[in-house]
């Protein structure tokens, strides 16, 4: 019964912040809002190849160190039952990792947050994997296999890890996938008053659909997204839609990254947070859409 | 939540394309279920819910790279009920950039992939098999997001767009999502809904979890033996309510969304994130449990799902409100369920009458919901010897619950109403 208060709790909050700023007055005067969406960056999480973790990555992003790139290598996560963790593959250890970097960064409870996870594909060596062998006459899969398959394990991990009942959902625009991934968290904490939880990431495909679909590393991202202030708050961050051009990171190995992988398209607002300065990025999302994100230091 | 209007709809599954072949199907208590002959699949003993006339489709010569079963299906569904002309005449009235397209898959153009495999190369041999052939399209076909990128590209949208992909639970959780972007002020309209469609992942990986029934899928049934796997096309298009609404006009009165956080392939069994899921949409709708007059079912027919529902769905409603599972007729649509069920739902809202489910024949004793196993219809009121001492709602509903449950723990509940 506990839980079932708690999740009445977060409507309740939800409609105060929609009366808060004035949505509804204007949705009933029919006056068309042009949409800018809000929310309070407690926590980050990253992971990629020579990026660490956040607390790590933040001296190279703001330009104080040098990137170097290096094999990336991620330990599975020991939040899970030992079942569950012998099953898991890189997409998992990954999600769950950028996962717990921002819950632990912004001190929060990952039982009370919801989660929008964001990824251009999924369990990408599983599916290969599934691929041979229906292509084969004996098209015996495993179990194991057919549910590390759907796009959505992770989150089902990440709900058996944390036990968290809270609203997930799990997104996916192809290159745009980040853009889409924080539209729809920055969404739910301005509309439902939610704090969320956004972890978008890729990983490679092996040979054949990696010539197909070329992704050169495994890559995280987690932001912890809240809709008030607390002592833990980096940035108050505001997003709207634009179609200017987005915004190329100064290293060019870091660069690359951006541009070939989808999840580290969300690297310029990290390098923003990380310059420690107040400004506007523009984030790739889908032609010819960007997002523009107003970052305001929480000093 | 501030209620949206489901101004148009369009569903086509096994039982037929579009509205009058399913609401046909559905007053006639028929199932669309045959014995499986899909594609090279002849070696599994299961019912499936194929859509007929998919591959005959062709998509238009400037999208032909999104040629796949899956955007053939969601072509053939949105030629249906007039819905393009709907969606054209929204664009009209919002602008290109501010109508959504939110759209529900689990399994995306799959079976593309599944083919190529088959076609790899053997002239070039290398540790991976061999290389996929040319034609083969992966982010028009194989990505997840394809089915979205393919309805934005043809109708020419430059607005937000995204694929929910949450497995069972897919074309359900669209609605909330447009929802808020409504309610942000992001977009004016969005379509909604799911396309899913038959593959190998899904027929060999629910085999081996021996999910599968050898016999047409029986929800709710002492003797349910698993699911029968379908396929379906549902597009909603979600917008503010209008000024003037006539009196069957459905709305989308609350959503509720939760996770089991139990187990990947297993409902929670006490059905709490079920629970929790429909308690939420109550409260997101400003209604109480005596308030809905029938409840689309998630009702897959697998021992543990149907036990786990009918727990949670009976702590919340008791024995009083009746319901059903549609999956019967249609088969278990996986990342369309929640979008086909939803359509089912409005019909019933707007038709007066309530679906039976359909091949249940003996009700499971254990399970203490009111299952309904006939139409009530209000067509049949009149002639229904108790008819006159039972109130309009006992066969017309006016708001309607309906649940999608998805493997990996992710819940949605949708409530509808009339608009009288």
């Amino acid at each position: 019964m506990k839980l079932l208060i708690r999740n009445e709790l977060a409507v309740n909050v939800g409609r105060a912040s929609a009366r808060q700023i004035g949505l509804k007055a204007d949705l009933q005067s029919g006056i068309k809002y042009t949409g800018s969406i809000t929310a309070y960056l407690d926590g980050i999480g990253l992971l990629g190849p020579g990026l660490d973790n956040w607390l790590a990555a933040r001296p190279i992003l703001a330009g104080a160190a040098a990137y170097e790139s290096r094999p990336l290598v991620v330990a599975a996560p020991q939040s899970l039952p030992p079942a569950e963790r012998r099953r898991t593959g890189l997409v998992v250890r990954i999600a769950l990792a950028v996962a717990q970097q921002a819950i632990a960064a912004g001190q929060l409870d990952a039982k009370q947050l919801a989660t929008v996870f964001s990824s251009s594909g999924a369990d990408n060596d599983n599916c290969d994997a599934l691929c041979k062998v229906l292509a084969t006459e004996d098209r015996h899969i495993s179990p194991t296999r057919f549910h590390n398959s759907v796009h959505n394990a992770p989150a089902g991990y990440w709900g058996i890890a944390s036990g968290a009942m809270t609203p997930a959902t799990v997104l996916c625009a192809h290159d745009g996938s980040f853009g889409a991934g924080l539209l729809e968290a920055l969404t739910q904490v301005t509309v439902e008053g939610w704090g969320t939880l956004l972890i978008a990431y890729d990983m490679p495909y092996p040979e054949p659909l990696h010539a197909k679909r070329p992704l050169p590393a495994a890559f995280g991202i987690a932001l912890a997204l809240m809709p008030e202030r607390s002592a833990h708050s980096l940035a108050r961050i505001e997003l709207s839609l634009v179609d200017t051009a987005p915004d190329a990171l100064a290293d060019p190995a870091l660069e690359a990254l951006r541009l070939a992988i989808p999840a580290a398209r969300g690297l310029p607002l990290l390098q923003a947070v990380a310059r420690e300065e107040a400004c506007r990025v523009v984030l790739d999302y889908l032609e010819p859409l960007r997002l523009a994100v107003a970052v305001e230091l929480c000093p | 939540m501030t209620p949206l209007q489901l101004t148009h709809f369009t569903a086509s599954s096994c039982l037929g394309h579009g509205l009058d072949a399913t609401l046909a199907a559905l007053r006639a208590h028929k199932t669309g279920l045959a014995p499986c002959t899909f594609e090279t699949v002849t070696d599994l003993v299961t019912h499936i819910g194929e859509v007929a006339a998919v591959d005959q489709m062709s998509l238009p010569a400037a999208l032909a790279s999104f040629d796949c079963r899956n955007n053939r299906l969601a072509w053939l569904g949105l030629q249906q009920d007039g819905f393009s002309d709907a969606v054209e005449a929204a664009i009209a009235r919002h602008g290109c950039r501010r109508v959504g397209v939110l759209l529900g898959t689990s399994t995306s153009g799959i079976l593309q992939t599944e083919q190529a495999y088959r076609r790899r190369d053997p002239g070039c041999l290398d540790s991976s098999g061999g290389a996929l052939p040319g034609d083969f399209h992966y982010r028009t076909t194989h990505n997840t997001y394809s089915v979205a990128d393919f309805v934005r590209s043809h109708f020419k949208l430059e607005g937000p767009a995204v694929v929910v992909s949450t497995a069972c639970s897919s074309s359900a959780k669209v609605f909330a999502s447009a929802a808020r972007m409504i309610a942000a002020g992001l977009i004016d309209a969005a379509i909604v809904g799911g396309v899913d469609s038959l593959c190998l992942t899904t027929l060999y990986g629910f085999n081996s979890l021996e999910l599968l029934s050898p016999e047409p899928c029986r929800p709710f049934d002492a003797a349910r033996k698993g699911i029968s796997i379908g396929e379906a096309a549902a597009f909603i298009l979600l917008e503010r309510p209008a000024g003037n609404l006539d009196a069957d006009a459905v709305l989308l009165l609350g959503t509720g969304e939760s996770s089991d956080a139990h187990h990947m392939s297993s409902p929670h069994p006490e059905g709490l994130g079920a629970r929790m899921a429909m308690a939420a949409a109550l409260k997101a709708a400003g209604l109480c449990a005596a308030d809905i007059d029938y409840i689309n079912l998630h009702g897959t027919a697998t021992p543990s799902n149907d036990a786990a529902e009918g727990r949670a769905v009976a702590t919340l409603f008791g024995d009083a409100v009746p319901c059903s599972s549609t999956k019967g007729a249609t088969g278990h649509t996986l990342g369309a369920a929640g979008g086909l069920e939803a359509i089912i739902s409005a019909l019933a809202l707007q038709q007066g009458f309530m679906p039976g489910g359909v091949n249940t024949r003996q009700l499971d004793p254990g399970i203490p919901i009111h299952y309904l196993t006939a139409n009530q219809d209000i067509a049949l009121k009149d002639s229904d010897p108790l008819g006159a001492k039972t109130p309009v709602e006992s066969y017309a509903p006016r708001r309607v619950l309906s649940n999608a449950f998805g493997f990996g723990g992710t819940n949605c509940s949708l409530i509808l109403g009339r608009a009288q």
